[in-house]
């Protein structure tokens, strides 16, 4: 556990702490079906960020009078571990992941054809292992992996990415030291084929030409975590099958 | 657990009536998109709060009080005062409304009022430190919805700022571990005038402060949040869908402009 | 009309599959002349249609389904059944061979709670649980044989193409097989022997469902199982 707080966020040359560049997004680590029981799961690495994401459903609805005659209901939790903050957290709900499991939900039901399947429930679970800024953005990120991985049919992968102010400067990406020193941030999650938009928040101070930079910077982090995701999908159900197709001569299968 | 909201019990034939106006470039209530209903504010309207401010914006109502009390300071931040903001989504203010602690559209409501307020460093929360890391005054706003008719957290943010900025506190005195308040109408220090301005996405169409029957038809929710020099300071989308990058261009601009009109409202009700 | 993606490709949800005048299939959606895919599978083309045979995913019932399900409560006309989907099933016992009116004094005789019963799907819309029926050929209660449960999405697999994956499979293992849409299947072998291989080759199936070659591959892994070469050395006269 690190606790400095360096008094330079940007160095001579430009570069962050961790010497990355502004438009620069930390090692994303993505995996899709680790959990067995979940009908859906899926882990990101982001920085420091350890996230699981899993998804139940669509199941019949418990209570039943939560239950949406013409569509599915979509459940979030996004819960964070007690060991995850430097400080531990209370394992009892927050309003901060209140609202957090509110704005996650709101980001992947514009994805989710839930029409398809009335009275029914599709819970979503985030669980944050451990945080280090952009904790909500990386969870969008596992959590539409998780979606996809249980088979529940969806528009297209939801990705998300944050953009901060350091020193002035539009960073991508911020992580925990860079965030609890940053003069904004502006989280946003992003559906590339439809060009949707499906989370945006924003603290700090930002002009009108600094949003318009900064959310095409989140955009473009966006697409680029997006074409990860679709490659950590593929690679969960392509391994087996390069394996198979070098022993076998290809055959039409129904 | 965050759910899917239940549907509102509106007709599709009333559904589809709000909707067709919106298309034609018309709204129900005979607004144009870029329109906010009348805004009336009245200031100092409960007494025994330090700072008060009722705002009726068309048929919504909503209260704010303001209560500044000694408390300890967090220990992150041990030489700036506290602000907490809270919501309550009072029964008798809409029949969906239930008794019971906040759901998460009263904290949401809560947390975007106060990210407006806290970001654009609204109270100068260093002048309300009384003694570095043991004492400083905190001040509670409390959100309290009267009457839902949509655009909640308009309401509660103009009100909420009108509040502060009539709000009155006493000089205050410290005496070994004692803190003495001597009565005086010192105002609160503020320094920014925040001001949200919330959107609404009907099909294609962009509109402003929507009323409730509009809200009931609109896909998605966007609030902005403007700072006195034309900055923004919070954002927060809501709703089932999103906003494309162009809409989203357009939405800021307009934020700017309709957050400058609505400040000068404030200020006046506020006698600044 | 182009086809962009490979057939029999793993797609991905929101992955543009084909452009132009094609024939929307399961799993897919378009946005003007474009097709995606709305969910993780393999991509088909059969003329002009272009569908996603999804990898995963729950069972969502259809009329006429053969499902597997058990019995979770008796009522006062007829059972709940769990048939491994959203929805709950209604089982009516007018819906069951058997004696009818005051003659049957307790529906449990017939099927009791936690009984596993074949039957097929007689109606189901998005407004109303799924309603079964037991009458019919190989409907009704389960009491012997093993029942083993697969991904749903894995059925059409172990069925193969017109059947002949399933049919393949009772031929060389010498079981009575019996499957459910739901993923419900049941096995019953001349021996235990028997059941195990052919329940070890249900399982690879449902393992490596997306691959080519399967049929091959199963075939040969029944013939080298010693289990099986010691069923059939048992059986020569």
């Amino acid at each position: 556990m690190q606790n400095k707080h360096p008094e330079k966020l940007l160095d001579e040359k430009g570069l962050r702490v961790d010497g990355r560049r502004l438009d620069q997004l930390r090692p994303v680590r993505l995996e899709v079906g680790i959990l067995d029981k979940a009908n859906g799961s899926a882990y990101i690495e982001q920085g420091k960020n350890k996230i699981l994401a899993a998804v139940y459903g669509p199941r019949e609805a418990h209570p039943k009078h939560i239950a949406l005659p013409d569509r599915a209901v979509i459940r979030c939790r996004y819960h964070m571990a007690p060991f995850s903050v430097d400080e531990r957290k209370s394992p009892a709900p927050s309003r901060r992941e209140l609202e957090l499991s509110k704005v996650i939900r709101e980001s992947l039901e514009p994805t989710v054809l839930t029409d398809l399947y009335p009275r029914t429930t599709i819970d979503l679970f985030v669980e944050i292992l451990q945080s280090d800024g952009g904790s909500r953005c990386a969870g969008i990120t596992a959590a539409s992996l998780a979606l996809a991985d249980a088979g529940i049919p969806m528009r297209e992968l939801v990705a998300a990415c944050a953009v901060g102010k350091v020193q002035g400067q539009l960073a991508l990406d911020l992580s925990d030291i860079e965030d609890k020193q940053g003069e904004a941030d502006l989280p946003v999650a992003y559906m590339p084929n439809s060009n949707l938009v499906t989370l945006l928040q924003m603290d700090g101070i930002l002009t009108l030409p600094e949003f318009e930079k900064g959310l095409n910077m989140a955009i473009e982090a966006c697409k680029t975590l997006h074409t990860m995701q679709r490659e950590a999908l593929k690679n969960k159900y392509s391994q087996i099958r390069e394996v198979a197709e070098e022993k076998e001569e290809p055959e039409v299968i129904a | 657990m965050s759910a899917t909201p239940q549907l509102p019990p509106v007709a599709k034939l009333e559904q589809k009536t709000v909707v067709d106006l919106i298309a034609k470039g018309n709204r129900i209530d005979e607004r144009g998109h870029d329109s906010y209903r009348p805004i009336t504010i009245q200031t100092g309207v409960i007494e025994k709060a330090n700072g008060s401010a009722q705002i009726f914006l068309g048929k919504t109502r909503v209260l704010v009080g303001i209560k500044v009390e000694t408390g300890e300071p967090f220990a992150d931040t041990p030489e700036e005062g506290v602000l907490t903001v809270n919501a309550e989504l009072v029964p008798l203010a809409h029949p969906s409304f239930e008794p019971g602690p906040p759901d998460e559209n009263a904290i949401e409501l809560a947390r975007v009022i106060d990210r407006g307020i806290r970001e654009s460093k609204a109270i100068d929360l260093k002048a309300l430190c009384l003694q570095k890391g043991k004492k400083v005054q905190v001040v509670y706003v409390d959100v309290y919805v009267l009457d839902h008719d949509g655009n909640l957290i308009d309401a509660g943010s103009m009100a909420a700022l009108a509040a502060l900025a009539n709000a009155k506190i006493g000089k205050y005195e410290i005496k070994g571990d004692e803190v003495i308040v001597k009565p005086d109408r010192r105002p609160l220090p503020i320094n920014n005038y925040p001001v949200s301005v919330t959107f609404g996405k009907v099909d294609r169409n962009i509109i402003v402060d929507p009323s409730l029957e509009e809200e009931q038809v609109m896909n998605a929710r966007l609030t902005v949040t403007i700072e006195k020099s034309g900055s923004i300071c919070a954002m927060q989308k809501g709703g089932l869908s999103g906003f494309t990058t162009e809409e989203l261009r357009k939405i800021v601009h307009i934020a700017v402009e309709r957050a400058a009109e609505n400040r000068a409202k404030i200020l006046a009700a506020a006698k600044i | 009309m182009v086809v962009l993606a490979e057939p029999r490709q793993v797609v991905a949800p929101g992955e543009l599959l084909a452009e132009g005048d094609h024939l929307l299939g399961e799993n897919s959606y378009k946005i003007g002349n474009q097709i995606y895919s709305a969910c993780v599978g393999l991509l088909e083309v059969d003329g002009n249609r272009v569908s996603v045979v999804p990898l995963k995913g729950g069972y969502i019932p259809h009329v006429g389904d053969i499902v597997g399900g058990r019995v979770m409560d008796i009522g006062l006309s007829g059972w709940t059944v769990d048939i491994l989907a959203p929805y709950v099933a209604m089982l009516p016992a007018s819906e069951t061979e058997g004696p009818r009116g005051p003659r049957r004094r307790d529906l449990s005789e017939m099927f009791d709670v936690g009984d596993m019963v074949m039957a097929q799907i007689l109606s189901f819309d998005r407004t109303r649980d799924p309603l079964l029926t037991a009458k019919g050929p190989g409907l009704g209660k389960v009491s012997s044989g093993r029942v083993i449960q697969i991904q749903a999405a894995k059925i059409p697999r172990l069925i193969g193409r017109k059947g002949s994956m399933i049919s393949m499979l009772k031929r060389e293992t010498g079981c009575q097989i019996s499957v459910g849409q739901n993923g419900i299947v049941l096995v019953w072998g001349r021996s235990p022997e028997g059941e195990r291989v052919a329940v070890e080759a249900i399982y690879m199936i449902e393992r490596e469902a997306h691959m080519r070659g399967l049929t091959d591959r199963i075939r040969e892994m029944i013939a080298k199982s010693p289990r099986m070469e010691e069923e059939v050395a048992k059986q020569a006269p």
